[in-house]
């Protein structure tokens, strides 16, 4: 026998029947090659927009800053937004490649996002909660108008709420609009006096919002369910989805409020004197905490300023019921807590005072709430349950305090007869030796 | 006057008459006339197991009262307890009384069963007599164990999830008779109207017979006499009459027990430091567990020595193995005077008892 002439023709007859057959060496040879073109493959087709921007640009260039924004995080590269084919390496070539769009102008960035944001199709293969109507909504906006149609290129824009390269998941703490983060993003530009200098508005408002009651539970509590400035203002259009304007949003949240607001007489009343309705007493941003106070005929309750007792109303009478009353509920919820807190320290069982000590409170609560009918029938209703409550729980209390004393007189008693009766007994074994 | 007396003396001679003739009462008159206690260092120690019964007394009447009012089951025991301690005329003081005595009872058996246990007052002819006060003791805290659930509050929930938990350790039936513990595989309503079966009918029963086992012991076998009498003249042991001298210190100390425990349950209803039963809030199964789920005091021991046992010993679960310890430890101890072989050099090991003492501080401590 004789070697087969192949291409490893030189080896051994015993070597040649192991040889591989043609087949097997085209196959070896196809995957060497594959072993060597695989990385010179996956070389060409990475982003090449990252591999050479991150040469030229520091820890604060947008190819660093990008891989903490949302997009990049969700396989979106630099080429989605900006075009052109990121396969190229020369700068020039990318520019020249088909949908390029370089770096839009701050006129051009709401139209820039919106080509996906406004696209329902395509948001909703990739996130389908999200709503497509920010551009319309915005167009609506103060800063929409003023960019549209003045060309002002000092308002805000998509970015300048949501950065440019780092735009984050609203729901995470390290984003711009994350809940807490909003009044701070807001005051970027509405609390800077030289920015907003030529609008001729405030920009008192921030700190303005720290001091109140939202700001406080907000950014001091981290209480992300107290209201920011998008909740009032809304996040990209004029006014909150199902308002008119922005005074009545407060009815979002304190419904029961504008609910009897809306059935008062200061409905009209505000509405005829164009009075921003809340906001007429409780002012903007500077919301406090409301106070007892705030209601009544004393020169620092809110009624005053409009009101007075020869005003020809008898909204001055109606001021002064609310405020007794106010004041009469907060003192017997006072008297009552301060008895059962008596009872409590005593070790008395007080689990059902405790509870309807709670229904006072809850009366108190809803007695607040009814001021807003500005009138004495639904105040007197809940305010008259809050002190029947607070009343029981303060007699109760006492009959506990009392119970308390009577267990150890009669202990005192009982200990007093068992003693001499244990004295008798010890007497009797003493004689009996 | 006293042609009165006469008469009333005359009533009750005619009367003692009347049941002598019937029931033979005499003889027991005349055993108990010449019944005597030694008298010596440690006679203090006879009173103890007397307190225990006392305090047992008050533990039956307070139960009744209660019983009264109390209601098995998961939406009605809570609901039960608080309308006791809060609406029922002196329900508080009941149940304050009933919680008290049971924890001292508790600890009065305790006391009495070392005394017994370091004085060998279990040696021959005792060995029964030891037997059935380890058993009352073991009755008692199945007592204290199935009464602690039945406030079905969040404490005694989680509590009795831990206790009836072990039952699972054991192998092969450990998950059926959990099952059977529980009513099911979890603490419920079911568990209630076990454990609630279990304190006020099967171990009131049970414990009835085993204290009158116990009490014939005592009184045919009188007080045990110390160690060191052994071989001392007669003319140098002391003694005192049963009746009716012993008697009438037994209830001088019962009247003092009755003052004391009037004290604490008045001034202390809900207990007073790691010993105490607030009713707190209605057990939820759903809830998550307190931070601290601790049992009685009296459990303690067994509780925190199971807790430091390592995960496995040997080829055997940690649990388990504590289980089988504490399970021959019991048995032993209950043996001690069959196993018991020097009484007589007057050798005591204390072992069990500061092992107890150890754990139960530390199990506090700890916490």
């Amino acid at each position: 026998m004789k070697a087969q002439g192949n291409m490893f023709g030189s080896l051994t007859l015993t070597r040649a029947r192991q040889m591989p057959s043609s087949a097997e060496c085209y196959a070896r040879l196809l995957f060497v090659m594959l072993i060597v073109l695989l990385p010179v493959w996956s070389y060409a087709s990475d982003d090449n927009c990252l591999t050479c921007h991150k040469d030229w640009e520091d820890d604060t260039g947008p190819s660093h800053l990008i891989t903490r924004d949302i997009h990049f995080q969700n396989g979106f590269s630099c080429s989605d937004c900006h075009g052109g084919d990121a396969a190229l390496d020369d700068m020039d070539d990318v520019r020249k490649s088909t949908g390029y769009r370089g770096v839009p102008n701050h006129l051009q960035v709401p139209d820039f996002c919106a080509r996906c944001h406004s696209d329902a199709a395509y948001m909703r293969s990739h996130n389908p909660s999200l709503p497509t109507d920010q551009l319309d909504k915005y167009k609506t906006s103060v800063h929409g108008q003023r960019l549209f149609g003045q060309r002002d290129v000092k308002v805000a824009n998509c970015v300048s709420c949501h950065s440019v390269h780092q735009i984050g998941d609203g729901k995470l703490p390290h984003s711009s609009t994350y809940p807490a983060n909003v009044p701070v993003t807001c005051a970027r530009c509405h609390a800077d006096k030289q920015y907003m200098a030529e609008y001729n508005i405030s920009t008192s408002q921030f700190d303005d919002f720290k001091q109140s009651v939202h700001g406080i539970a907000l950014l001091q509590r981290n209480d992300l369910g107290a209201p920011a400035c998008n909740d009032c203002h809304s996040n990209h259009g004029a006014a909150p989805p199902g308002h008119e304007s922005l005074a009545a949003v407060c009815g979002n949240c304190h419904v029961f409020q504008m609910e009897l607001y809306d059935k008062s007489p200061h409905k009209a009343a505000f509405a005829e004197n164009d009075f921003p309705m809340c906001e007429t007493c409780h002012s903007n941003h500077k919301i406090e905490k409301p106070q007892d106070s705030m209601v009544g005929t004393s020169d620092n309750a809110v009624c005053a300023n409009c009101h007075s007792a020869d005003d020809g109303t008898r909204a001055f009478g109606v001021a002064d019921t609310l405020s007794s009353g106010l004041g009469r509920l907060v003192n017997a919820r006072s008297q009552a807590k301060s008895v059962l807190d008596e009872a409590m320290a005593k070790g008395m069982l007080t689990t059902n005072e405790e509870f309807m000590l709670g229904e006072a409170d809850q009366a108190l609560i809803q007695a607040r709430t009814a001021v807003h009918a500005f009138g004495t029938v639904e105040f007197m209703t809940k305010a008259e349950i809050g002190l029947a409550k607070a009343d029981t729980v303060r007699v109760n209390s006492k009959a506990l305090i009392d119970d308390y004393y009577f267990r150890r007189k009669g202990l005192a008693i009982a200990t007093l007869f068992i003693t001499i009766v244990a004295i008798g007994l010890y007497l009797k074994i003493r004689r009996l030796g | 006057m006293s042609h009165s007396t006469d008469s009333k003396t005359g009533l009750a001679s005619r009367g003692y008459t009347w049941l002598d003739q019937r029931f033979k009462i005499s003889a027991l008159v005349d055993y108990m006339g010449h019944k005597v206690v030694p008298v010596h260092g440690h006679s203090i120690f006879y009173y103890l197991g007397g307190i225990t019964l006392f305090l047992f007394i008050v533990q039956v009447v307070t139960g009744i009262l209660l019983l009264m009012y109390y209601r098995p089951g998961a939406d009605s025991a809570y609901e039960s307890v608080r309308f006791i301690v809060s609406e029922v005329t002196f329900g508080w003081l009941i149940r304050a009384l009933h919680s008290w005595s049971a924890n001292l009872m508790i600890l009065f058996a305790f006391l009495h069963m070392f005394t017994v246990y370091f004085t060998h007052a279990y040696r021959k002819p005792r060995e029964l007599t030891w037997l059935s006060g380890v058993g009352l003791l073991a009755l008692g805290l199945g007592f204290g164990f199935s009464g602690y659930l039945l406030p079905w509050n969040e404490l005694a929930f989680f509590a009795t999830r831990v206790g009836t938990g072990m039952v699972g350790a054991i192998p092969v039936i450990g998950d059926q008779l959990l099952i059977i513990a529980r009513g099911g595989e979890d603490v419920t309503g079911a568990t209630i109207g076990r454990f609630f079966g279990l304190h006020v009918a099967i171990l009131p029963a049970l414990f009835t017979v085993m204290l009158s086992v116990h009490l014939i012991f005592v009184q045919r076998q009188g007080m045990s006499e110390p160690l060191e009498w052994q071989g001392k003249p007669e003319s140098e042991k002391k003694y005192q009459k049963f009746f009716p001298n012993f008697l009438y210190r037994d209830l001088l100390v019962w009247l003092v027990a009755l003052n004391a425990l009037a004290l604490l349950a008045v001034l202390f209803p809900d207990g007073v430091g790691a010993i105490h039963w607030p009713l707190g809030t209605k057990a939820d199964p759903f809830a998550p567990p307190p931070l601290v789920i601790r049992p009685e005091w009296y459990f303690m021991f067994a509780f925190q020595a199971l807790k430091m046992l390592p995960a496995h010993v040997l080829f055997v679960e940690g649990e388990l193995f504590g289980i089988i310890l504490f399970t021959i430890g019991g048995l032993i101890w209950a043996l001690v005077p069959f196993l018991d072989r020097k009484s007589q050099a007057n050798q005591r090991s204390r072992l069990f008892f500061w092992f107890i003492i150890a754990m139960t501080i530390l199990g506090y401590i700890l916490e």
